[in-house]
């Protein structure tokens, strides 16, 4: 099935200096453990093509259900050197909510109805 | 020893709700109020404060709060812990004194100074430090005759030894925003310098609760499901000797506190979650265990922390030119066509009159200024914002952009509006400089009267 990562996860973002950082966190751990192996950093680089000019790094948090995405270059330099109205990356993590991905039928119950 | 102690944050930043705190100290038991009033830049405004009037140079917002909850200060015991000395905590206390005589209480009020390193900086430099930026690696030498501040984030035992001298509020500058939780942990249970899974686990209850209400529910992903967002409680950290503790918040506040509250703000600028570096202690974030209790109360155990480094991170702050933004707002029939050619049509009249910019920037705002193309722009639009920026060296090219924005709602085309409050005018960029600095170069002093 089609859906908005928004319908599955909870995410946050902020800012390291010119990146930002992306938190990814599921509910459960067949989501989570799905996520791990298909929401790739070579996923996101694309997801995140018109604002991050740089690598996209990955860490795992097994402990919270959670990947953390490290979005380098992604401020227009960051900080009070910015120009950009998003200048610390606050909505970046609404940003990967928005992407579609195809879920397969057997975590469809985890699906957030609203 | 006590069983437990409780810790509020009542201020995220500075510029944050300035009745949470005064909610906080009432509403509820509480032992701890923690206040974080420094950004990264904020010490270089305090600097120059400073240097214009020697008594300025800290947040006096830290001054109203405190009238405010005095009787819980004085007759309660609650005790305040906050970075609102900036680059002055000597001032701030004199005032704080001044305002305690004038209700009749006294209070005792530790300093803790050896953060601002700005006088002594070409001292340091001869003594070996580079200073150079612990995120590109440029050299120091690029910015040496431009810095307004220099502060070491210096650790929380600090913060203890002003409250074991009998300190009711602690006044510190550049403390880690953690360290301000810490520090009463450290205290209270006597904590030594070397457990580290203690210590981690106070950073780690520090840094959750250290963006005030970003964990109990503000910014949160399932914003449909938080109660009275209007009301909402800040956060408090139940802590136990043992490192366990919980965040919760006071029962009569609005907002949430569950798993995923926790979770996301856990997450808030995380860099490598297996080595979180504070000066007191490296925390791995992968490690700790966290069971949601229901009742807007979460536990978490199981932390475990790492030696810390032997630098302290340096906070420089620099001027790097100047900048400037101005918007319209652009409506009708084929409304972004319209703040695209409108874009085109400055840009190419600051062209024509010859001036050139470091860096610029064109957004549109209600349509893609912050995710880019992730979205397609929908056929139909109502109205759209442009906004415009510029950034350079010369501040009378900056200037002059502010003079080329106007012209266009007369001279371009139709259904422009929006612009008030005057020519945008060049601002100063006050830029972050990041360093290190080996430890056992910084000397922190404590004194509480």
């Amino acid at each position: 099935m089609k859906i908005q990562l928004n319908q599955i996860a909870h995410a946050r973002s902020g800012d390291k200096g010119a990146h930002s950082n992306v938190g990814l966190m599921f509910k459960s751990k067949q989501l989570y453990e799905w996520a791990k192996s298909h929401i790739t950093t070579d996923l996101v680089k694309v997801h995140f093509q018109s604002i991050a000019k740089g690598a996209i790094v990955r860490y795992e948090m097994d402990n919270l259900l959670a990947l953390n995405f490290i979005l380098r270059d992604s401020l227009g330099g960051g900080g009070s050197e910015s120009l950009i109205n998003d200048a610390q990356g606050k909505t970046h993590g609404q940003a990967l909510l928005l992407m579609e991905v195809d879920l397969p039928d057997n975590l469809v119950q985890f699906v957030n109805k609203k | 020893m006590k069983d437990i102690i409780r810790i509020g944050n009542g201020q995220g930043f500075w510029g944050d709700s300035i009745d949470a705190p005064v909610r906080l100290a009432k509403d509820g038991p509480l032992d701890y109020l923690t206040l974080d009033y420094l950004a990264e830049v904020t010490l270089s405004i305090m600097q120059r404060q400073k240097l214009k009037n020697p008594k300025a140079g800290f947040a006096h917002d830290f001054l109203d709060l405190i009238k405010r909850i005095l009787p819980e200060i004085s007759e309660k015991g609650l005790k305040v812990i906050t970075n609102a000395g900036g680059v002055n905590p000597q001032s701030c206390r004199n005032e704080l004194i001044q305002l305690a005589k004038s209700s009749d209480s006294d209070m005792k009020i530790g300093v803790i100074q050896g953060d601002d390193i700005f006088p002594t900086l070409a001292e340091l430099r001869t003594k070996g430090v580079t200073f150079e930026n612990m995120d590109t690696g440029d050299s120091f030498d690029s910015i040496a005759d431009n810095v307004y501040s220099a502060n070491v984030y210096i650790n929380s035992i600090t913060i203890a030894e002003a409250l074991e001298k009998g300190a009711q509020i602690v006044l510190a500058g550049r403390v880690s925003d953690p360290g301000l939780a810490l520090g009463p942990c450290i205290y209270e249970f006597g904590w030594n310098s070397d457990n580290y899974d203690l210590l981690a686990a106070g950073t780690l209850a520090g840094h959750i609760t250290e963006c005030g209400a970003q964990c109990t529910g503000g910014n949160y992903s399932r914003w449909q499901d938080v109660p009275d967002l209007a009301g909402v409680g800040y956060p408090i950290i139940e802590m136990q000797p043992n490192g366990e503790f919980c965040i919760t918040k006071h029962d009569n506040s609005g907002g949430l506190v569950n798993r995923e509250t926790i979770g996301e703000q856990v997450l808030y600028e995380m860099g490598d979650p297996n080595h979180y570096i504070s000066p007191d202690v490296c925390v791995d974030f992968t490690s700790f265990k966290l069971n949601d209790l229901g009742h807007n109360k979460v536990a978490i155990t199981n932390v475990a922390g790492l030696i810390p480094t032997d630098t302290y991170k340096v906070s420089i702050s620099y001027f790097a030119g100047y900048k400037a933004s101005g918007q319209l707002t652009i409506s009708g029939p084929n409304a972004y066509e319209k703040a695209q050619l409108t874009a085109e049509i400055i840009w190419k009249r600051l062209k024509n009159s010859g001036v050139t910019y470091q860096d610029t920037s064109t957004e549109y705002l209600g349509l893609s200024s912050c995710h880019r193309d992730i979205n397609p722009v929908p056929s139909q639009i109502n109205e759209v914002v442009l906004r415009l920026g510029v950034k350079d060296a010369n501040k009378d090219n900056v200037n002059r952009f502010g003079k080329e924005i106007a012209p266009v709602i007369t001279s371009g085309p139709p259904g422009i509006t929006g612009f008030s409050g005057g020519r945008p005018k060049a601002q100063e960029i006050v830029a972050y400089w990041p360093a290190l600095i080996p430890k056992e170069l910084v000397h922190t002093t404590v004194d509480v009267i």
